[in-house]
């Protein structure tokens, strides 16, 4: 009895953290998602699933999710493969591996808003980085960010340069984890490079891979700095994505009620995405 | 067994802890009393230059008049970052005692019931009336709600055209002879393009895009009529009038190819500018102290050019003064803003801003007379303020000027035409204005 309630005390602090500031945000955005709640309005009004319908019916809406969806799908791939690639040039041991830890790294520490900034410079049109070098070869100027079809890859290019590193210490990790018994065991019968690869550490890190895939899908959805920097969702919505259509939807238009559906919906996004890997973690799937 | 307890104790203590910090930041903590009264003042500053610091001025020469109020300046970031703040705070229950945001938010606030409407305090002041009269009516006449003064002009502008006249004469054209008209516009623009250079540019960005384009709209309305309604619950977007300035922009970057493709951002036009990258730019008056210091080649204004008539947007920020604050503090507020925008003030703080006084007085004062005597191109932006007009606004403002904007941007990025994109614009601004317009 004495044990449950020193068990409580210690939990307190954190769960009433996790309480104030995850849970009634959590039940309120489900309250107020089913509410007519603008800025100005002395009552929310019960309205049902009006907001969803709303939404459902809105083109904008299901340009959002398309670009969402789009965005996370050109970044998660790119960023797995180039953070494996990284990690495993930087799992050898040698003079320069620190350096180069460190380097690629990099981008992961610098904040979005300080990456976003650098990285409209390179995409300025006509004068930037990127359009003087499209000058250079005949081939522009290409002014990326406010064309409807370049704008979502441009800004898909910055954040895999931005993730890769964050990418790269989560397998480094999974390759250092591998036991040297395997490895050893592998290449006495004569497993090396692409061999080595494919059969022992790619499976091996089956486990990193459903936990980065996880956390990146999430970390995608979350993403609404370098818009806000960036491009505010231009040309005509064409790289407004979901995080930053709820803000402006709730602190720009000032309805609550619409941006509050919108969370939620955002919620089972995460959830759906964070899915698999409860499963996979109920089954355990792990080698070692 | 005791060190268990003590660690119970110690968590419940952090627990309380930030239960109180919690507590505390909903608590209204400002007291009325005996003390000087405070007044917290909400201010966005959107231009480069040392605002900030002019505000601060004010504010202190304020405090050494009346050392019964404290003024405690706030600034906010941009207008929409202001705005959100100001939200935030009513949400909270602690609204900002006055505040200076876009003139274009008057209806919205009105309709939140967030503001005191100014009349009362104007009609109790010996010279209210003619304090009024003395603020030139193209700006004043943005601060009004259904007959309320909603708000004080302030920080205000207007768009004019800056021109590189050294490239003007490599073109072979007159230095001194800017165009007047949109044909001349088109013929200007076309000798002034060349590899290095195009020869017109507008900021085509979200929150840009609108007001160049009211500007546009004013430029070929048969009437003189504006985008919307005076009451702020119509639009008028696909007017064949509007459908043809819009025209003219796609024309201007696709058919004669003397703009740059695509959405050019807002910051970035006058930097294009000043690096010669485009020989006229569309833009506020408010930059007209970076271009004066940076250029380094002779630049002049003009007026924007017309085609049916020649007009220009206005723009900038206003004072209001909160309505859910006590009489005392509105009192106090009121002070303020008359001492803000008494002619002296208003004088000094566009001489070091290059805002255009919003009061008669102020431009004719001594000091402003000689400035425009040093830099002639300030004078144009005043000049102009006779065929001005306000920027596009309703209620709803910030989700119509979304709408606009989109639909702008999409014609201008080819995936519809300038008649299927103002349609849509009408169509989605009406379903917003639509609980409006039936009361």
């Amino acid at each position: 009895m004495k044990n449950n309630l020193t068990a409580w005390g210690l939990m307190l602090p954190a769960l009433s953290f996790i309480l104030l500031f995850t849970v009634f945000p959590i039940i309120r955005s489900i309250y107020l998602s089913v509410m007519d709640f603008r800025f100005g309005m002395a009552e929310p009004r019960f309205i049902g699933l009006g907001n969803y319908v709303r939404l459902f019916h809105s083109d904008l809406f299901w340009k959002v999710m398309g670009n969402t969806l789009f965005f996370a799908l050109i970044t998660l791939v790119p960023a797995l493969l180039i953070g494996l690639g990284l990690a495993l040039i930087v799992n050898k041991k040698s003079k320069i591996t620190g350096t180069l830890r460190t380097i690629y790294f990099y981008p992961v520490i610098l904040p979005m808003v300080a990456a976003a900034s650098i990285w409209m410079f390179i995409y300025m049109a006509n004068n930037g980085l990127w359009d003087q070098i499209a000058r250079f070869i005949h081939m522009g100027p290409t002014d990326v960010l406010s064309r409807q079809e370049s704008v979502l890859p441009a800004l898909a290019v910055m954040y895999v340069w931005k993730e890769a590193g964050y990418v790269m210490i989560f397998f480094l990790s999974g390759l250092q984890s591998i036991s040297p018994d395997i490895l050893e065991s592998a290449r006495l019968d004569g497993a090396t490079g692409w061999k080595l690869f494919r059969h022992i550490l790619f499976p091996l890190l089956g486990p990193t891979f459903l936990f980065i895939s996880t956390v990146e899908l999430t970390n995608v959805f979350k993403l609404v700095d370098h818009i806000i920097i960036m491009t505010e969702g231009a040309p005509n919505n064409a790289s407004t994505m979901l995080l930053y259509y709820i803000y402006q939807t709730g602190f720009t238009h000032f309805d609550y009620g619409l941006s509050s559906a919108l969370t939620v919906i955002l919620l089972v996004m995460l959830l759906v995405v964070a899915l698999p890997r409860f499963i996979a973690q109920d089954k355990k799937t792990y080698y070692n | 067994m005791h060190k268990n307890w003590k660690k119970v104790i110690s968590s419940l203590f952090t627990l309380m802890l930030a239960i109180l910090l919690v507590a505390c930041g909903n608590k209204n903590d400002k007291k009325e009393g005996d003390g000087p009264v405070e007044l917290e003042f909400f201010y966005p500053v959107n231009v480069g230059g040392p605002a900030t610091k002019v505000i601060d001025q004010i504010v202190a020469d304020f405090e050494a008049e009346n050392p019964d109020i404290k003024v405690n300046p706030v600034y906010t970031g941009n207008y929409d970052d202001t705005f959100t703040k100001i939200q935030t705070a009513v949400q909270g229950g602690t609204p900002p005692d006055l505040f200076i945001s876009l003139a274009t938010h008057r209806f919205t606030m009105e309709d939140l019931g967030i503001v005191e409407p100014l009349d009362h305090f104007i009609e109790a002041d010996k010279d209210g009336k003619e304090y009024i009269e003395d603020f030139l009516p193209s700006f004043m006449e943005d601060s009004y709600v259904d007959g309320k003064t909603i708000s004080i002009p302030f920080q205000r502008s207007t768009m004019v055209l800056y021109y590189n006249k050294d490239l003007f004469k490599e073109a072979g054209l007159d230095p001194e002879q800017p165009p007047t008209s949109w044909d001349e516009l088109i013929e200007y623009s076309k000798k002034l393009t060349n590899d290095d250079h195009f020869g017109v540019g507008l900021a085509l960005n979200s929150g840009s895009a609108q007001w160049s384009f009211g500007g546009f709209s004013l430029q070929n309305s048969k009437d003189g009529g504006n985008l919307m309604s005076d009451d702020g619950k119509k639009v008028f977007f696909d007017t064949p009038e509007n459908i043809e300035a819009l025209q003219l922009w796609i024309d201007l970057q696709n058919k004669y190819e003397v703009m740059n493709k695509g959405i050019v951002q807002w910051t970035d036009l006058p930097t294009q500018f000043l690096a010669q990258e485009v020989a006229m730019i569309y833009h506020t008056t408010g930059n007209m102290g970076n271009i004066n210091e940076n250029a380094e080649f002779e630049f002049g204004t003009a007026f924007l050019p017309g085609n049916k008539r020649m007009a220009a947007p206005t723009g900038g920020g206003n004072f209001y003064i909160s309505k859910d604050i006590s009489d005392q503090h509105k009192e106090a507020a009121w002070k303020f803003i008359r001492f803000a925008t008494s002619t002296e003030q208003l004088t000094n703080w566009s001489l070091n801003t290059g805002y255009i006084p919003p009061r008669q007085s102020s431009i004719d004062s001594d000091e402003m007379q000689k400035y425009y005597s040093e830099i002639p191109q300030a004078r144009v932006a005043y000049e102009q303020l006779e065929v001005a007009k306000p920027e596009l606004t309703t209620y709803d403002a910030a989700q119509v000027w979304r709408i606009l904007n989109d639909s702008i941007q999409s014609a201008i990025t080819g995936e519809k035409t300038a008649a299927e994109a103002l349609k849509e614009a009408q169509a989605n601004a009406d379903a917003v204005l639509e609980r409006y317009q039936g009361e």
